[in-house]
């Protein structure tokens, strides 16, 4: 449907360039003569112009498919949330003082963090905060067991990460018992035809009880440095809950060794008040966290991943540009080309022309309409042939379980018309002028 | 009769890389409203430079060329294409039209660089102009459907279209068989005797003498420039196909 509004915008841009030309009496003859010298010669017109209509249609296309892919991944750092602070835990850099096997490694983010992060809420920049710990946990019911992620976490995780719900409802504040919300693919591995909602299972060595499950969410792309997140592998607790049943130590067994961790937090996300404030949030958590002992904490700002995506995407465009410049420089080499040899073949018709009283601008505005008239429909074919490219190829892809995103890029099509038109101006004014300046007597004789 | 054409002492020099070709050595030259001249000469004796000299397609080195009163040898290249547009009719030995238009397009060829309007009238006049020289019913034929004699026929109407001072003809038959020479022999006639100035370049005596004023060229100079007493004026008049009195009656801006 789309493709029928640009197919008007690109019409509507010709109408500009050629209504006046009509209007214009002399400039209404050039054209005629132009498209009837050119319909003289079908064929030799079309292949001259090919480079036009492949560069064109190779810029429409690359351009729909970079903006898609490109909007997809600014689109996917938006699900983070361009407004969060997530403050992560991290593992310090061992050394030799930590190195034991045996011993607990504590780190990361602690209660009292959190508790401090509280005077940026209670001063009214940052609207939420969510603490989250998490760590991987077996989750068996009757005979069946599956590996996942225990989650443990308040009401706005949902909020702030974007989740779904599909049966039942997300955590509530007020949740002080065992209750559990389930990610798609754990609800499928332990409850196969079943409707999970109100049964039982056992995370660890504790019983809990289901109150929701979570939509089947794709996993987001790993896209500006962010980790892989799949939800769907998710089990979600009640913080207080996961405290007091899986303590404040996490044995992790790794290739045959036990690896012991302390971590209060693994992660707070802050949604902070107003997007101008973020960066400056950003810096007081810093400042805040200043006091560690040890560098065991990360401080990610998505709007920084977004601004930098945006700068990568305008780098992107550019280099597209340039590609789709050359292509049209190579396509306009073959109009000059072909126009330089119409020259010679029409000599004699310039020697009839100069001799029955055209003057040279006569003959320079006849053989410069041609190559501008070759070079316009040229970039009009390659914008359809383009847009063509762009509605049919996704569908293509889908069909073989690709993904190909693919979005109109409404200046591109406009810039290469305009370039088509300048391409013929460009490189028609060099035979134009070579016509011009032949010697009508020469031209006359000549065979 | 007022001069239409006046040459004074024109000189035309070709530099060809090392060698210097003197065309014309000082050719003085009137030619009276009305006249029909043929100029004769061995190749290389500066006829045809001087046609080309005439016809405004080319500057001299030294000397001057008035057109009615305008001194034409020290005007620009526009100026020269306007004046070959408003005043001056061409008649080429190979006919030189335009393959791709027809026999009304290519008699409208001059009007397109008048700058003036194309309009019903100007294709009416051109229409017209086609019908008087007998290709009223070819009118949407290309040149490749005409025969030689037909072909010229159009030439001769295109070389009207723009009511010009003089028509400047380079060897006209040159191509054609006698027969139809003779036909264009008497169109040509035909219109001189309506007062149109004829200037023809030809080297075939037969052909020279249907013209009123023979010069003869030679080295780049006029050998001799007689009135012709032996003018074949009884075959044009006894045939007198077409009427060609409308001509003197053309409005001289279409």
């Amino acid at each position: 449907m789309y493709l029928l509004l640009y197919l008007l915008l690109g019409l509507s841009l010709l109408a500009g360039i050629f209504v006046p030309l009509l209007y214009w009496d002399k400039g209404r003859r050039s054209l005629i003569l132009a498209i009837r010298s050119l319909w003289l010669h079908k064929m030799r017109a079309f292949l001259s112009v090919l480079g036009i209509i492949i560069g064109t249609g190779a810029v429409i296309a690359l351009m729909a498919f970079g903006e898609g892919s490109m909007q997809e991944a600014l689109n996917d750092i938006r699900k983070l949330g361009a407004t969060n602070i997530i403050v992560r835990s991290r593992k310090p850099p061992e050394n030799s003082a930590t190195a034991g096997r045996s011993r607990v490694a504590i780190y990361g983010l602690t209660q009292a963090d959190y508790d401090r992060f509280a005077v940026l809420r209670d001063g009214g920049t940052v609207t939420r905060m969510v603490p989250m710990r998490d760590f991987k946990q077996e989750m068996r019911r009757y005979h069946l067991m599956y590996t996942g992620r225990a989650v443990g976490t308040t009401e706005d995780y949902a909020a702030v990460n974007d989740l779904p719900i599909a049966l039942g409802r997300f955590l509530r504040h007020e949740d002080r018992s065992n209750v559990v919300v389930l990610g798609s693919q754990v609800a499928n591995a332990l409850f196969p035809f079943e409707n999970p909602l109100g049964q039982d299972l056992r995370i660890g060595q504790s019983p809990y009880t289901v109150v929701g499950v979570l939509k089947n969410r794709t996993a987001v792309g790993d896209s500006g440095g962010q980790e892989m997140e799949d939800y769907n592998n998710d089990v979600y607790i009640p913080l207080a809950a996961c405290n007091e049943h899986f303590g404040s130590t996490i044995t992790n067994r790794q290739a045959g060794s036990f690896q012991r961790e302390q971590v209060a937090l693994s992660q707070i996300t802050l949604t902070v008040s107003d997007i101008d404030k973020v960066r400056t949030t950003g810096e007081w958590i810093k400042a805040i966290l200043a006091d560690h002992p040890k560098s065991d904490w990360a401080v990610s700002v998505p709007l920084d991943k977004l601004e930098a995506a945006e700068r990568e995407k305008s780098r992107f465009m550019i280099l597209m540009g340039m590609i789709a410049g050359i292509s049209l420089v190579v396509g306009g080499i073959g109009i000059m080309n072909i126009m330089l040899a119409t020259v010679t073949e029409r000599t004699r018709e310039i020697g009839i022309r100069r001799a029955l009283g055209a003057k040279r601008r006569d003959i320079t505005m006849q053989f410069l309409i041609e190559a501008v008239v070759q070079t316009t429909l040229g970039g009009v074919l390659g914008v359809m042939i383009g847009l063509t490219i762009v509605f049919i190829m996704p569908p293509i892809f889908e069909f073989w379980s690709a993904h190909l995103p693919a979005k109109v890029h409404v200046p591109s099509i406009f810039l290469s018309l305009i370039v088509a038109v300048a391409v013929g101006v460009g490189f028609g004014l060099y035979p134009a002028y070579r016509a011009a300046m032949l010697d009508p007597i020469e031209a006359l004789r000549h065979e | 009769m007022a001069d239409v054409v006046r040459v004074i002492d024109l000189v035309k020099t070709y530099y060809l890389e090392s060698v210097t070709v003197q065309a014309l050595r000082g050719v003085s030259l009137t030619v009276e409203e009305g006249d029909f001249v043929a100029l004769m000469g061995p190749s290389g004796s500066g006829k045809s430079t001087l046609l080309n000299q005439l016809g405004c397609l080319d500057r001299p080195t030294s000397g001057h060329y008035y057109l009615g009163d305008e001194d034409v040898s020290q005007m620009d290249d526009d100026q020269l294409s306007e004046i070959r547009s408003r005043f001056l009719g061409f008649i080429f030995q190979s006919y030189n039209l335009l393959p791709q238009y027809t026999v009304v397009e290519n008699v409208e060829i001059p009007l397109l660089y008048q700058g003036i309007k194309l309009t019903e009238r100007t294709r009416e006049w051109c229409i017209h102009l086609a019908t008087l020289v007998g290709l009223g019913d070819r009118l949407d034929h290309r040149p490749m459907q005409l025969s030689g004699g037909q072909q010229q026929r159009v030439a001769i109407a295109r070389a009207l279209v723009n009511n010009p001072h003089v028509i400047l003809a380079d060897e006209p038959t040159g191509n054609l068989d006698s027969r139809t020479s003779d036909e264009i022999m008497e169109r040509l006639q035909q219109l001189n005797d309506t007062g149109k100035t004829i200037i023809m370049v030809t080297h075939e005596n037969d052909i020279a003498s249907w013209a009123k004023r023979v010069i003869r060229m030679r080295d780049g100079h006029i050998e001799t420039d007689e009135r012709n007493q032996h003018r074949t004026i009884g075959k044009a008049l006894a045939k007198d196909g077409v009427n060609f009195n409308g001509f003197s009656q053309l409005p001289v801006n279409v």
